[in-house]
């Protein structure tokens, strides 16, 4: 081994310039890899995070899981009626409270109760249909981060008005709304109500910015006009990444319509999936390219020393011999610029995250990045494996040349 | 006595629009502490005679026996084994690597073979090549060299692994007269001082008289094959 490391080191020692572009082609490679990567990934950490903050987990409504069995149904095996008025059923969640106490006993993370509701919301002669959500502030809390997305008052502020409302901060605006201003609210049911505006918050999605209203569960309830009723329960998971199987078993256990945050943003996630493809598709031809420079030394080496090839096997190297010399070659360059190419992908990720960058997830004025040593690996193992492939063909051909073909060449 | 090379009936074909016959049916026996020369006009198949002795190409047709065993069915594996171990060569041109010293150059087949540690290899690489008067030149580089002096590193490191047997491919055709019997001198001394075969191709009759055995080669063939009584009946090549 130490044979071959010998030649291979004096080969590529002799040829600085080329061994140096070649190394350089591949440090290139590494380092854009790592840096693409850092960003792809902090950028989708970035926005996962963001999502997973500003959504329930897990979110139970009142909806079955199965559509409600219609009467005829359960009596007759088969039959179809026509013009029936299905029955109706009451809404909401069938004794929350209790259904909440058994959750808590076995969930890891907080739940809390609310009504979803929708009202026309109006004021200073203007109409806008808004969604008003019915909280307990108390558990509010743990479940959501609205408190502190809160730009003007608190969650508490909700108890200083009998009927008391939070405005998200566009919403405000877009209507002219302010802190103390009495808005009047007339729900689908048909209930009206002034309520009296006690805070403003900011979630940094638009959507809920501009349509969401939060009051107390009493006030909503007023507004559904069904005393006591909650349509859905929110779950906070400790870690969001098993919200999915946690989802499953609550759906199992109440019977009612469970999601995870997963499946609620199934086509955001499936984008990221698809981004990720492509990254790992430009930074795979990034590399690939990268060994370009690898196949083009190993290749202009074996060339250049074919009397050496000959002269060696003419000694007695065997084929396995001469081809690891070359291999070895195509690797130490490889190797030299992955490692080389840690230091300046960091250097490009560190530069990256400087940049000043609004990203349309987030208020964050700064581009995302990840640090990760599994990008590191990755890279160092893609240029590696390209290399040696790019360095194994002009090899092989080295090593089955005839050395008595180019020694009566040459004599 | 099991003969340390033998041809047998070997002749080498190069095929091609036109093939090109080098040697043909050649039978030789080569034994141990043999000195023998291998003369015949250019182009007659001196060298590819050698190559073949050598195993540095296969016969067409026929067999080269190496200490008795035959090297028809060996792999290419075995048969470079047998090079780096068996048979000690050394050609018209140096054939130095230009990028190492003249020490590594001698100690590269040692260290290919694997028998001896890097460090033995080199002390066993500058003992040979002090032994061969070149005590100041143990850390330069072919190139630093002259004529004469590159070639007798080229055949200290035939004797790298110690074979029994050095085939020379016109070893001194690119020296001066005083290169010449320095180079001539070495072999010579393997032969009576260290009991080693050798083989040379020479177009120097001065030199082949002072062998012990001469083949004459003719357009591939042995053309003569006499006994040391006979010297003064070797054309002149
Ligand atoms: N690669 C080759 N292709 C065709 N003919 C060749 C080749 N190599 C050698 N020859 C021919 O084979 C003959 C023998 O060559 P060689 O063994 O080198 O002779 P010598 O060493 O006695 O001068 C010569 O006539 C030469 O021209
Ligand atoms: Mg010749």
């Amino acid at each position: 081994m130490t044979l071959i490391l010998t030649i291979a080191w004096t080969h590529i020692r002799h040829r600085t310039r080329q061994t140096m572009v070649a190394i350089a082609g591949v440090i290139t490679g590494v380092g854009f890899s790592i840096m693409m990567a850092a960003m792809m990934e902090g950028s989708q950490n970035d926005f996962i995070k963001t999502l997973v903050d500003a959504l329930p987990h897990i979110s139970v409504t009142d909806e079955l899981r199965e559509p409600t069995r219609q009467p005829a149904n359960i009596v007759y095996r088969a039959a179809e009626f026509h013009g029936l008025t299905p029955k109706a059923r009451r809404p909401g969640i069938k004794n929350p409270m209790a259904i909440i106490a058994s959750l808590q006993t076995w969930i890891p993370g907080a739940l809390t109760a609310s009504v979803q509701s929708k009202a026309v919301l109006r004021y200073a002669r203007r109409n806008l249909t808004i969604s008003i959500v019915g909280i307990d502030p108390r558990t509010e809390v743990g479940v959501s981060n609205l408190s502190t997305h809160m730009r003007q008052g608190t969650l508490s502020s909700l108890y200083r008005a009998s009927n008391a409302i939070l405005l998200g901060d566009r919403l405000a605006n877009k209507i002219g709304a302010r802190v103390n201003s009495n808005v009047t609210l007339v729900s689908a049911e048909g209930a009206v109500m002034t309520a009296r505006v006690v805070g403003t918050f900011h979630s940094g999605f638009r959507i809920t910015d501009e349509t969401t209203g939060y009051v107390l569960l009493k006030t909503a309830q007023i507004l559904e006009m069904q005393t006591g009723i909650v349509n859905e329960i929110r779950v906070r998971t400790s870690d969001p990444m098993n919200a999915r199987l946690i989802s499953e078993r609550i759906g199992e256990q109440t019977g009612y319509k469970s999601i995870s945050w997963q499946e609620s943003q199934e086509d955001l996630l499936s984008t990221i999936t698809l981004r990720n493809v492509l990254m790992y598709t430009i930074v795979g031809a990034i590399l690939l390219v990268a060994s370009f420079g690898t196949y083009n030394i190993i290749s202009t080496i074996t060339h250049e020393k074919t009397r050496d090839i000959a002269i060696l096997k003419s000694l007695g190297f065997n084929n396995k011999t001469i081809l690891s010399i070359f291999i070895v070659e195509a690797g130490l360059v490889g190797l030299v610029g992955a490692l080389l190419g840690w230091g300046f992908g960091y250097f490009l990720t560190w530069g990256v995250a400087l940049l000043e960058f609004k990203t349309p997830f987030s208020d964050d004025t700064h581009l995302p990045v990840l640090y990760s040593i599994k990008h590191y690996l990755l890279a160092t193992g893609v240029a590696l494996a390209s290399s040696l492939i790019a360095g194994y063909f002009p090899a092989r051909t080295a090593a089955r040349l005839h050395p008595v073909d180019i020694i009566r060449g040459a004599t | 006595m099991t003969p340390l090379i033998e041809a047998r009936g070997v002749t080498k074909i190069l095929e091609g629009v036109v093939p090109v016959t080098l040697v043909k049916d050649i039978n030789l026996a080569i034994m141990q502490r043999e000195f023998i020369a291998i003369t015949g006009p250019s182009g007659s198949g001196k060298s590819s005679l050698l190559y073949l002795l050598g195993l540095l190409d296969l016969p067409t047709i026929g067999d080269v026996l190496i200490d008795g065993r035959s090297t028809n069915l060996m792999t290419e594996d075995e048969c470079a084994e047998v090079r780096l171990s068996r048979i000690g060569f050394v050609f018209q041109f140096h054939f130095l690597l230009p990028e190492f010293s003249i020490t590594e150059n001698v100690a590269l087949p040692m260290r290919a073979l694997g028998r001896l540690s890097s460090r033995a290899a080199t002390l066993r690489a500058e003992e040979l090549l002090i032994s061969f008067g070149l005590r100041d030149h143990l850390r330069k580089t072919p190139d630093q060299l002259s004529g004469g002096q590159r070639q007798r590193v080229a055949v200290a490191r035939a004797l790298a692994n110690d074979p029994p047997v050095i085939l020379a491919d016109e070893p001194t055709g690119s020296l001066d007269s005083l290169a010449t019997a320095q180079v001539f001198g070495i072999l010579r001394d393997l032969v009576t001082l260290r009991g080693k075969t050798v083989v040379a191709v020479t177009h120097d009759i001065n030199l082949a008289v002072q062998m012990h055995r001469r083949i004459h080669v003719v357009d591939g063939k042995l053309a003569q094959f006499e006994s040391p009584a006979s010297v003064a009946s070797i054309p002149q090549a």
